[in-house]
């Protein structure tokens, strides 16, 4: 339960109430103070400078300081220590402590998502210092800055948080918070509607199907909004057949994304028209869109030299039929089922396709880390900042890199390296924007959709608003009515 | 007879040898790696960062050298940490699970043999009336019906619709300020479903078991030879009878020991029972090497050990065999 070194989103959702960034996103991803109360971009943005609070404590009682922040820089930089995110950091040139409350980074080059970088949980100088992180008790025991204090952790059935009473934006309001592992989707459900869990989440079919009772709706409020990810199909742009722009933007004619909402989420996404989803500031509506259209598909087909020449209902080119597999990962029914319905409409305009499915590790190992897939249909979570440099710069296509439908195109990689090294927001919309319109031109992924995240909690709750940046924000202003209260000390 | 003892511990040591090193090598052979798992298509993680993570767990050497460090330290009975995220011991990861696993494996086994034989020394001494017709049906229903789908009928009667029994878990949200009585009230309503359930999928096997080992013992002739002396039909089933036909009965129960710890994975996963089936399931999906070999030493250990004990009562019980082993 130190989050800094751990890879799972259950470690990191608890590790939200515990510990506290220099900065985080409010309810609508703008970049706010945390435990930094203001900073300061130097002029040539080579260095920023944050101003911390003076009135946070560790939840031991010992004060919070600038030397606990540059402990946790040299701490995810040190090679020894087991934590999969020191790429950002290991960008720094230079960090220091200017006095106990100012903390000073500078870089070689301005780096946008530096700023963010620092929403990185602060961890406790005094507690971790000199000590192997591996054996250390704060793995069972963490100790934060956070609203909630750390109780109890039973392997595999419970973790239980306190409230902080000394946190420094206030006591939150919900004084215990519990929660329970339920390994099973079904078995959680069951707990949820019996009462033993109040807030979980729902699958779009829990959430259109199962809980359209009356007396769900009087125990239950559901709540929606955008998940940070969406799902595509990449073309691998090594097979000449998908080299040619005018074959892509045909297959993007012919799949119908509404229809995959419709069926695959039960109506509970939107379409994805580029990597960001649509609810943020860097989203740019006016790209060239594809509209459900098998005659053009068909057109554009014809055009690039597929044609049905003997008739057999698949289009050949040099006398070869256009097959190819659709790639996906085992146990993610969205996406086989989405796969298929793909496979149904690229019928249509003559297009075999099969769909090949395979366990996880094969998937990246076998396939993907050696290009050896046609299609590839997979999901990516974005992340907060829109820097694309990781996923779409041609420089990232190493077998290990994240690259892996080798795109390659200079106005993308010069917007994207622009876009990386200025703090200007304006000028890196600008930058985002030109990217999000050339990829919807290109079509080197077939953008799908972007599912809706479905919580539902009990609707003793209140004070829950959800915004784009979903319901926790402001978790600890959440509270119970008196009278309402189930559990009391 | 203590000569036959020693050999067959030395023995038993290259065979636990043998194990480790083909489980050791099954588990590297499945494709992905701890690393691998926690980082795969995650473009916050840079390629250099996986490769040091990769070495500070070793796993860069050659699997080789791997294999004999691993040994090394196990020979210390040193297990090592685990790889994911909490870093903790192996043993005290397994020593946290296992008495949970061990608890409702012995319940379930109890309610098993309770209700089985019973049930197979009736049908055997009334074979082919309703009650042998019925429960067969009854027994086999419970061997043929998935678990899980069972569980979750339950838990909806009982947990949901009707609100008797909590629905998962060991214990309720309140469980620390409840007082002694009602602390081993709540965990007995927490095991109620998840051992019957559990046992009904077993009463099959034994109670048919124990229902044909009846048969056949019925049909000796020092049962008829009972009959003929006059004695109750109550005396000649249960006094005479019985003991023989639960003979083979104990043999199976000796068996299935090794099985106690293994927990099942689906049926703890969907009670959300924190046991051993659990772990050995997460530690495989996520490539945690050393939990998932500390679990394997531990079962083939108990595994051989079982063996061996069985083999030496066998010799002192049975003078032919030890004869035939001498000679």
């Amino acid at each position: 339960m130190i989050p800094n070194i751990t890879g799972d989103s259950a470690s990191h959702e608890i590790g939200g109430l515990l510990y506290n960034g220099l900065v985080k996103y409010d309810k609508d991803y703008n970049i706010v103070g945390d435990l930094a109360k203001s900073w300061e971009i130097s002029p040539d943005e080579l260095s920023i400078t944050f101003h911390l609070r003076k009135d946070v404590r560790w939840h031991d009682g010992k004060e919070f300081t600038a030397h606990d922040v540059l402990f946790t820089y040299r701490f995810m930089i040190d090679p020894k220590t087991p934590t999969p995110y020191a790429g950002d950091f290991l960008l720094v040139k230079k960090a220091e402590v200017l006095n106990r409350y100012a903390f000073k980074v500078s870089y070689e080059k301005p780096f946008a998502p530096a700023l963010i970088s620092w929403g990185m949980w602060i961890l406790p100088q005094h507690l971790l210092e000199g000590k192997d992180v591996r054996k250390s008790p704060l793995n069972r025991n963490p100790v934060g800055t956070g609203p909630y204090l750390f109780r109890q952790w039973k392997t595999g059935e419970k973790i239980e948080l306190e409230a902080n009473p000394n946190y420094f934006e206030g006591r939150p309001y919900v004084q215990k918070v519990l929660y329970r592992i339920i390994p099973d989707s079904a078995t959680l459900f069951l707990e949820l509607k019996a009462g033993g869990v109040d807030w979980s989440g729902l699958s779009p079919m829990q959430y259109q199907r199962q809980t359209d009772t009356g007396e769900f709706r009087r125990k239950f409020r559901k709540y929606k909004y955008l998940a940070s990810g969406y799902t595509y199909l990449g073309f691998n742009l090594k097979d000449p057949r998908f080299q040619d722009k005018r074959v892509r933007q045909a297959l993007a004619y012919a799949v119908d994304k509404e229809e995959i909402i419709k069926v695959v989420l039960l109506g509970l996404g939107v379409e994805a028209t580029g990597p960001y989803k649509p609810d943020t500031w860097v989203y740019n509506p006016h790209v060239k869109r594809y509209p459900y259209d098998p005659e053009r598909a068909r057109e554009l087909l014809a055009e690039a030299g597929w044609k049905d020449g003997d008739g057999d209902g698949i289009v050949e080119k040099d006398g070869q039929p256009f097959r190819f597999a659709i790639l996906t990962n085992q146990g993610n029914e969205e996406r086989k089922m989405t796969a298929e319905i793909i496979q149904k409409r690229l019928e249509r305009i003559g297009v075999k396709v099969e769909i090949r499915i395979a366990e996880w590790a094969s998937f990246i190992n076998f396939f993907i880390k050696n290009r050896r897939f046609e299609t590839v249909l997979l999901g990516w979570s974005t992340g907060q900042d829109p820097d694309l440099y990781e996923i779409w710069h041609s420089s990232k296509t190493l077998p290990d890199e994240f690259n892996f439908i080798s795109y390659q195109d200079p106005r993308v990689d010069g917007l994207i390296e622009e876009g990386r090294h200025t703090f200007d927001r304006k000028r890196r919309k600008a930058c985002y924007d030109r990217i999000q319109q050339i990829l919807a031109e290109d079509v080197p992924y077939l953008f799908l959709y972007t599912p809706f995240s479905l919580p539902v909690i009990h609707a003793r709750f209140k004070g829950v608003e959800p915004a784009p940046a979903g319901i926790s924000y402001n978790f600890i202003k959440w509270y119970v009515p008196q009278d309402q209260q189930r559990y009391k000390e | 007879m203590l000569s036959h003892i020693v050999k067959r511990i030395l023995l038993s040591l290259p065979l636990l040898i043998g194990i480790t090193f083909v489980s050791f090598l099954v588990i590297r052979l499945a494709p992905g790696e701890p690393v691998s798992l926690q980082t795969d298509l995650n473009p916050r993680v840079s390629a250099a960062s996986k490769a040091q993570l990769r070495h500070l767990y070793g796993l860069d050497e050659p699997l080789p050298v791997q294999y004999a460090k691993w040994a090394w330290r196990s020979f210390r009975l040193d297990f090592g940490r685990s790889f994911s995220p909490d870093g903790r011991k192996v043993t005290e990861k397994i020593a946290e699970r296992i008495p949970i696993t061990i608890f409702l494996s012995l319940l379930e086994m109890l309610v098993i043999v309770l209700i089985a034989i019973p049930i197979g020394i009736l049908s055997a001494t009334r074979q082919y009336s309703l009650f042998d017709k019925s429960t067969t049906i009854f027994v086999f229903l419970g061997f043929a019906m998935p678990t899980f789908w069972l569980a979750l009928l339950c838990m909806n009667l009982f947990g949901v619709h009707l609100g008797w029994l909590p629905i998962s878990g060991l214990q309720s949200m309140n469980y620390a300020q409840l007082s002694m009585g009602g602390k081993i009230l709540d965990r007995a309503q927490h095991l109620i479903m998840p051992v019957l359930v559990g046992a009904f999928g077993g009463l099959a096997g034994f109670s048919r078991y124990m229902r044909s080992n009846m048969l056949e013992v019925i049909r000796q002739d020092y049962i008829r030879t009972a009959r003929a002396k006059g004695l109750s039909e109550r005396t000649v089933i249960y006094k005479h009878a019985l003991r023989n036909a639960l003979l083979p009965v104990v043999t199976i129960l000796g068996l299935s020991v090794p099985g106690l710890i293994g927990g099942g994975v689906i049926f703890e996963t969907i009670f959300a029972i924190p046991g051993m089936g659990q772990l050995f399931y997460g530690s495989v999906m996520s490539r945690d090497y050393p939990v998932i070999m500390g679990i394997l030493v531990i079962g083939a250990a108990l595994t051989l050990f079982g063996n061996l004990l069985a083999d030496i009562s066998y010799a002192l019980v049975d003078p032919r065999i030890r004869v035939a082993k001498e000679r």
